[in-house]
């Protein structure tokens, strides 16, 4: 069995709380629905987000000078990383130049995947994550399990316990109101003391050099507004070409990831403050060679929103850790493979194709054919367990020819009807585990229709 | 009008009563329906396993098979995608391109190229649709509950010609079932979560059928329906559009 299966039947075994899991994003889901049916050109929007991110994609290089020369025009120091470990030095050395030791962080899904914290607490460096979900699994030191709601896989009685031995709260306390009153003092004396903010970008505008950072809580501001040092990191397909496209992207992100209309703050960053220092990382890691691969280049539109993780009915149900990558869910399994096929070959599998993904995508990025896709490369390069493999290449040689395909069924009908339960029924029988077979006719389609109409 | 009938290979083996509906239909909507019998199946399930290369034979047997007709119909909107959308990776050459076009799931063969209106028809009984994926937002059979459009399913429409159906409505009205192929082997745990939960929603509006356009859906939810021992049955809507009882 797969990696992925294997972490799904364990999410599942407890059934309660699959339900739970399912209905608060399924939630989040219906919230989108009517955020985006709530404006008639929403149709219309998808396809210009989409049309914009092309264009950007198509003409990486242009932007992505364009936007350095602006933000060095601002005062802004720019650096470009290679892949996560350049990313990290890079972190580190503006860090040591201003002594800088605590530091705070606005959620940034790029970090993560550059595995930031890691690397800054082996260094003795204090990094606090300041978004309230990413605090939370920051201090139960575990990944996030979604890219928008980190720590949605909790419930708020394990926040509770965990505010408690953390944070001091009183002992079976989960009142969100009291949990997050509680986290907010605590996150209050992080940033007060702060010597440096780092935050991830949702937009880069290459027009203007400056950088577009949407949340919810407003802890951008706050680490960037108290730090003498701000740092912005960022993937280099962030950029968008001009400052009047954004509006475009915001109506779109926060519809498609929460259903609201906007994030509560959209904040804007172009110049250091008198007095302070300002840094912007470019960082490929891994991007540019997806931009190499045509059929799976468009992957680099997303937004970040996290619709699909939300409507993806596997991940619903299986939850964000059993994909085993920063980014789970239906996006997370078409940009994996381009960053190590054999390790994550089990992700495009963890699909029914359904398709509903593509169609939630705010920037409509064609996710389950993508999907479909990456299952052809994996094959090519021998990355099928051998069983698949096998009886794959059984039947496309037994349904090229209807000889074969026709005594195979004939065979195959005749066994299921005679052998016993326990023998259709074994262990290796999948399909039996939670169902039944179907009942087995003595006549095929073909059998009826030769013997009564030709 | 040469009209040739293609029953998928799983239908042809498991369950030729859909196949015998789908004909009969067609024969009573005045068709002269060809039924060829070469035909295997259409290749999706290698190549959504990943082996296109082992279902590239299997494609170039379907095109043979039904390249001389004018419409190629077929019971399933997943089969009909298949074909549409994947036969890509053959060299487009003009049987392919004919065949590729001319395959059509039989909902839509029936609204856009018959344009029926009415059916001689009646089914008494609460009626659960599932929206089979690759009908709906591969095929556009109608319009996904995620777009912000007005489409009316095509198999809604076909229902709504049978006389005293009663079609009940669900909370999610178009969840993927689970199945997905070798999916519901290679991930059987969520799969038959995935199946349970379309069928409780069934069960919670008190349908006493569950139709689809495909039947690979409803192979998957009636394995779980007779595991459950309910008294729910399944029913392909071919079945319900020509008239079949319980």
């Amino acid at each position: 069995m797969s990696q992925h299966a294997k972490k799904a039947e364990t999410f599942i075994a407890n059934e309660a709380r699959t339900d739970w899991h399912d209905a608060s994003l399924w939630m989040v889901r219906e919230k989108r629905d009517r955020a985006s049916k709530s404006i008639t050109e929403w149709e219309a929007l998808r396809q210009m987000g989409s049309d914009i991110k092309d264009h950007v994609l198509a003409n990486l290089d242009t932007y992505l000078v364009q936007f350095e020369e602006n933000a060095l025009q601002n005062g802004v120091q720019v650096h470009w990383a290679a892949d996560a470990a350049e990313h990290n030095a890079i972190v580190q050395s503006i860090l040591d130049k201003h002594q800088a030791r605590r530091v705070v962080k606005s959620k940034s899904m790029l970090t993560e995947e550059c595995h930031l914290n890691q690397h800054l607490e082996k260094n003795n460096i204090e990094v606090i994550d300041t978004d309230l979900g990413e605090r939370i699994i920051q201090l139960l030191d575990e990944p996030p399990s979604h890219i928008v709601m980190p720590a949605i896989h909790l419930k708020k009685q394990e926040i509770g316990d965990l505010f408690h031995e953390k944070l001091g709260t009183e002992a079976g306390a989960s009142d969100p109101q009291y949990l997050t009153e509680a986290a907010r003092q605590h996150l209050r004396q992080k940033f007060q003391a702060c010597d440096a903010a780092i935050t991830g970008v949702n937009f880069a505008v290459a027009e203007t050099g400056g950088v577009v950072v949407c949340t919810n809580e407003g802890n951008a501001d706050m680490g960037v507004h108290l730090a003498p040092v701000q740092i912005h990191c960022m993937g280099i397909e962030k950029i968008i070409p001009r400052w009047q496209d954004l509006g475009v992207f915001t109506r779109l992100l926060a519809r498609s990831a929460t259903g609201q209309p906007i994030t509560v703050f959209t904040s804007h960053y172009h110049r250091p403050e008198p007095g302070k220092a300002m840094h912007i990382i470019l960082v490929d890691n891994g991007r540019s060679k997806q931009l190499g691969r045509e059929k799976f280049r468009n992957s680099l539109k997303c937004i970040r929103c996290g619709a699909c993780m939300n409507t993806c009915p596997i991940y619903r149900r299986s939850g964000g850790h059993s994909y085993g990558y920063t980014v789970p869910g239906p996006i997370g399994s078409i940009l994996t493979p381009g960053i190590d096929l054999k390790k994550y070959s089990d992700l495009p599998f963890a699909s029914t194709l359904c398709g509903s993904c593509s169609d939630v995508c705010p920037v409509k990025i064609n996710i389950h054919e993508q999907l479909y896709w990456w299952r052809q490369e994996i094959a090519k390069e021998n990355a099928l367990p051998a069983a698949k493999r096998w009886s794959m290449r059984l039947a496309g040689w037994t349904l090229a020819k209807p000889s074969r395909y026709d005594r195979m069924g004939k065979l195959a009908r005749w066994a299921l009807r005679i052998l016993p339960r326990f023998i259709t029924y074994n262990q290796m029988n999948t399909w039996g585990k939670g169902r039944e077979l179907p009942e087995i006719p003595k006549q095929s389609f073909k059998e009826w229709y030769t013997k009564n109409k030709s | 009008m040469e009209i040739a009938l293609f029953i998928p290979c799983y239908v042809d083996q498991f369950y030729p009563q859909v196949g015998i509906a789908t004909l009969e239909l067609l024969e009573k909507l005045g068709c002269r329906v060809t039924y060829p019998a070469a035909q295997t199946c259409c290749g999706q399930p290698m190549a959504n396993s990943g082996c296109e290369q082992d279902a590239v034979q299997t494609y170039r047997h379907f095109v043979k098979t039904f390249e001389g007709f004018d419409y190629i119909v077929v019971p399933s909107g997943s089969c009909a995608y298949h074909v549409r959308h994947h036969y890509d990776v053959l060299e487009q050459t003009e049987p392919v391109q004919r065949v590729r076009e001319k395959v059509l799931d039989l909902s839509a063969f029936l609204l856009n190229v018959l344009e029926i209106s009415k059916l001689d028809s009646s089914f008494p009984h609460r009626v659960g649709l599932h929206q089979s994926c690759h009908g709906l937002r591969g095929l556009r059979l109608g319009t996904g509950s995620e777009r912000n459009m007005e489409e009316e399913s095509k198999l809604n429409q076909l229902l709504e010609m049978v006389e005293d159906i009663e079609l009940i409505e669900l909370q999610r009205a178009d969840e993927c079932c689970g199945f997905g192929g070798t999916f519901a082997v290679a991930e059987p745990a969520i799969s038959v979560k995935m199946g349970k939960d379309r069928i409780a929603d069934h069960t919670r509006a008190g349908a006493e059928v569950i139709t689809a356009g495909d039947m690979s859906c409803l192979m998957h939810l009636e394995g779980i329906l007779r595991r459950q021992k309910s008294a729910v049955k399944v029913m392909h809507i071919a079945e319900i559009l020509n008239g079949n009882s319980i």
